[in-house]
């Protein structure tokens, strides 16, 4: 894929351009809503079931944070949000709206509404950082050249990366891939923003750069009250950027609170009316092998 | 034996699934033409790359095929005293079987193996999710280009396989052989008939599209890192010179029955052009 490419691409990559709707503000509706959704893989014995029967509320505006151990389905949760996969069983709801019930072009459209970062950036390695910045906004139909190209400058000087524009994704660290990743997904001013693992793979000062760089793009969108999911088990992360933070554990919530709460059970001694679950959190808090959650060494 | 029959219906409901996927990529592929072309550049990029880059490859598989089919078919022949088939016989198989076979395969290796560890590698690194997220579609997108070209090039590189092998059978029997030039030419000249080269066309467009069928639908349905793109490319390269030997079968006899039709529809188009031509001779004729 090339520069040329994108240059035909809003002309009719068969999703009709369906530019967001202006936003006012509506604070406190639910944008997204998983009511008693499974997710399986597999069949037989060798069948897992990372998503079970979770129901979720996330309200526009704020920061939901998602932890748990590793394979616990957090992912699995974001790419149910999007329409990637299909549950099982239950219902996905985005904007109001049953994503099982919406044809390829609204699915289409519904997602136009939100972006992800991926874990590994997910930048287009045959394109340059400013041709993938660019690509969310020509594949919407946008055909004016300068003011794509503005934008895209403005993007990447809010994510920390001027002036790379011709550099390949090859040519970037770990950090800057996925700095330039969330240059993408904010190019078109999303309603949705999800991150999956932001900072997996990055040294601690990394990590806590990205971690601001989530807030500032959450205080930057402020105007499109845009609602942030962040999936990570970087807890520093977690407490930094989150209203609120659910643990998943076995494919349903164990937890469900603001950051103060999970910072309190991972101090100090546990009092003796402590649950299961508050013991849970604690371990993952305290990153201890020890405890309820079990851990396959 | 439980696990031979349970391996055994494993294999084929996995054959089956993925017979029906590529089927429904096709259906994909054709519900976009009827909405939009692909991206030219893409397109063309796809050209280029699996026509222009392949002439090479393609034109030494045909010579050397054609010239060593000549140098054994000749060896037979000779004793017997009809030599002068060899040239008719090299011709034949390659136009009818060899070329198309050949360039199948030999694209299926070069073209259709670069396109799964393509596709694999976008997905596996999430970079197919990132374009559906952002609601574009891998098949319009990705597919779609790919697809036109090998459909539109196999047949084009098969005409260059077919020409190459016939020239190198006749300098390979006329010039080391020793036989004679003039002999070759009018058994070759009496023996091919127009459907030769439609039997040997049409298998190629349908070859090409096979192989970016399949190829394409194995690089979407990667998983598992590197290991997951590896795999997908061995199979997808597997899948292709089986679906091509069998295909080639099951065209070899509906072709064979489809002659008399063809023979219908060439005497009637024979007979427009004829008629075309006597009414240009006859308006010339009038001062027009």
């Amino acid at each position: 894929m090339s520069a040329d490419d994108l240059e035909t691409l809003g002309k009719g990559n068969g999703h009709e351009p369906t530019p967001p709707p202006a936003a006012t503000s509506r604070k406190g509706e639910v944008v997204i809503r998983l009511d008693k959704v499974s997710k399986g893989f597999g069949s037989g014995q060798k069948r897992i079931e990372p998503v079970k029967r979770l129901s979720l509320d996330v309200e526009r505006g704020t920061t939901l944070v998602i932890i748990g151990p590793s394979g616990t389905g957090k992912s699995v949760t974001l790419r149910l949000m999007l329409g990637l996969l299909d549950p099982d069983e239950g219902e996905v709801y985005a904007f109001g709206q049953k994503l099982s019930a919406m044809s390829n072009q609204e699915l289409g459209g519904m997602r136009r509404r939100m972006a992800m970062l991926f874990q590994g950036g997910a930048l287009f390695d045959s394109m340059t950082v400013g041709e993938n910045v660019a690509f969310p906004m020509r594949s919407m139909g946008e055909r004016d050249e300068d003011k794509i190209m503005s934008i895209v400058s403005e993007r990447l000087r809010q994510v920390g990366l001027p002036g790379t524009e011709d550099k390949m994704p090859s040519e970037l660290s770990g950090g800057m891939k996925k700095r330039a990743a969330l240059a993408r997904s904010i190019a078109t001013r999303p309603e949705v923003i999800l991150y999956d693992e932001p900072t997996t793979g990055l040294d601690p000062i990394m990590s806590d750069a990205i971690a601001d760089l989530i807030l500032e793009t959450h205080e930057s969108l402020k105007d499109t009250d845009v609602t942030s999911i962040v999936v990570t088990h970087d807890m520093h992360v977690a407490e930094k950027v989150a209203d609120r933070i659910i643990m998943l554990y076995g494919g349903s919530i164990v937890g469900d609170g603001p950051p103060e709460l999970y910072r309190s059970l991972g101090q100090g001694s546990l009092p003796d009316n402590a649950t299961e679950m508050d013991r849970m959190i604690r371990q993952f808090v305290r990153g201890e092998a020890d405890g309820p959650i079990q851990t396959v060494a | 034996m439980l696990n031979f029959v349970t391996g055994l219906g494993k294999t084929v409901s996995d054959g089956l699934r993925g017979i029906g996927e590529i089927i429904i990529l096709l259906l994909q592929c054709l519900r976009w033409l009827t909405k939009s072309l692909p991206s030219k550049a893409e397109t063309v990029r796809q050209f280029y790359f699996i026509g222009v880059q392949s002439i090479p490859v393609v034109l030494i598989t045909g010579a050397f095929t054609g010239a060593v089919l000549a140098y054994t078919s000749y060896n037979q022949f000779a004793p017997l005293g009809v030599e002068s088939w060899t040239g008719a016989i090299v011709a034949k198989a390659q136009i009818w079987q060899l070329g198309p076979v050949l360039v199948g395969l030999m694209l299926a290796g070069r073209v259709g193996c670069a396109m799964t560890a393509e596709l694999g590698t976008m997905n596996v690194t999430e970079q197919i999710d990132a374009l559906d997220i952002m609601g574009t579609d891998p098949v319009y997108f990705l597919v779609l280009p790919r697809v036109l070209g090998l459909f539109f090039m196999t047949p084009v590189l098969t005409a260059f396989a077919m020409l190459i092998g016939v020239v190198a059978g006749l300098f390979m029997t006329v010039f080391i052989m020793g036989a004679e030039w003039h002999f070759q030419i009018s058994q070759i000249k009496e023996w091919m008939i127009p459907y030769d080269y439609v039997q040997g066309l049409s298998k190629a467009f349908i070859f090409g599209l096979a192989v970016a069928l399949i190829c394409c639908r194995n690089g979407l349905k990667t998983a598992g890192g590197a290991e997951g793109v590896g795999k997908a490319t061995t199979t997808a390269n597997v899948a292709c010179c089986i679906a091509i030997l069998i295909l080639n079968l099951i065209m070899s006899i509906l072709l064979y029955y489809f002659q008399p039709v063809w023979d219908t529809i060439a005497y009637y188009i024979d007979s427009v052009l004829l008629a075309v031509s006597g009414w240009i001779r006859h308006m010339v004729g009038a001062g027009w």
